[in-house]
């Protein structure tokens, strides 16, 4: 039992049971606080697999921002909890239950039949493909126009968003 | 994660339990291209997925903004009741 296995499953049970967490809470500020715990898992996962880059920029954009628009929306609105969860299972999750673990037993199986027994290590060129200066590299070379085109985008949403969320002047 | 995810958005009537599930979504997406960028040793994932983070934070703004419009409408998150569209 190496560190990186141990470190490995207590971040992908962390992981998962906040995941489901979240879609299972009444109050939705739990289920906020609840994917916060899923993006710092996600976070150490990252960073098991040397992509520290990524491990960081998760947490800044993620955690910090997206999350903090999540419960400055939730505390706008006063959210109170939801009433249907307290009424028990109806056909229509129990469908949508069924319908998704289909398509994980489909996944699992075909994960299952094609992996290579003997791959569980990561190899040792990740540690240098996940620095700033790697990513850097391929960002600003071949990813060089989505990259511009994401300012583009941003911009957009910004745009988009307070004048969707402003006050009418009349 | 992916599954947990697209649980939450078929089950729930909070619009934003449904936008958390959507991040969910994608963040396990995010997962497998760094895991699969770790082992073929190549960098394109991970640029890849700084991408997807950009337009999941831009989704996320532009998504809640429209909540907040239809709140101010309607006074309720609840999608069942938001049915405008239905014929």
């Amino acid at each position: 039992m190496t560190l990186e296995s141990i470190l490995f499953a207590v971040f992908a049970v962390v992981g998962i049971a906040s995941a489901l967490l979240v879609v299972t809470r009444r109050n939705p500020i739990i289920a906020a606080l609840y994917l916060i715990v899923n993006f710092f898992c996600l976070a150490g996962l990252y960073l098991t697999l040397h992509a520290q880059f990524i491990a960081v920029i998760q947490i800044l954009v993620y955690a910090g921002a997206i999350m903090v628009l999540f419960v400055f929306v939730i505390m706008l609105l006063n959210l109170k909890d939801e009433r249907s969860l307290r009424e028990g299972l109806s056909w229509k999750k129990v469908l949508a239950g069924g319908l998704v673990l289909g398509l994980l037993m489909e996944v699992v199986y075909i994960v299952v039949r094609s992996a290579p027994h003997s791959a569980l290590s990561v190899p040792p060129k990740a540690t240098e493909i996940g620095t700033v200066e790697a990513i850097g590299t391929q960002l600003f070379t071949r990813f060089l126009f989505p990259f511009e085109i994401t300012s583009v985008l941003l911009t957009a949403a910004i745009v988009g968003a307070v004048v969707l969320a402003k006050k009418k002047l009349d | 994660m992916f599954m947990i995810g697209a649980v939450g958005v078929l089950a729930r009537r909070n619009a934003i339990i449904v936008f958390m599930s959507i991040e969910l979504m994608l963040n396990s997406a995010n997962l497998t291209l760094v895991a699969f960028s770790a082992f073929l040793g190549d960098s394109t994932g991970q640029a890849l997925v700084f991408f997807v983070m950009t337009v999941a934070a831009a989704e996320a703004a532009v998504g809640l903004a429209i909540v907040i419009a239809l709140f101010r409408r309607k006074r309720t998150v609840n999608l069942n009741e938001i049915n405008i569209l239905k014929w």
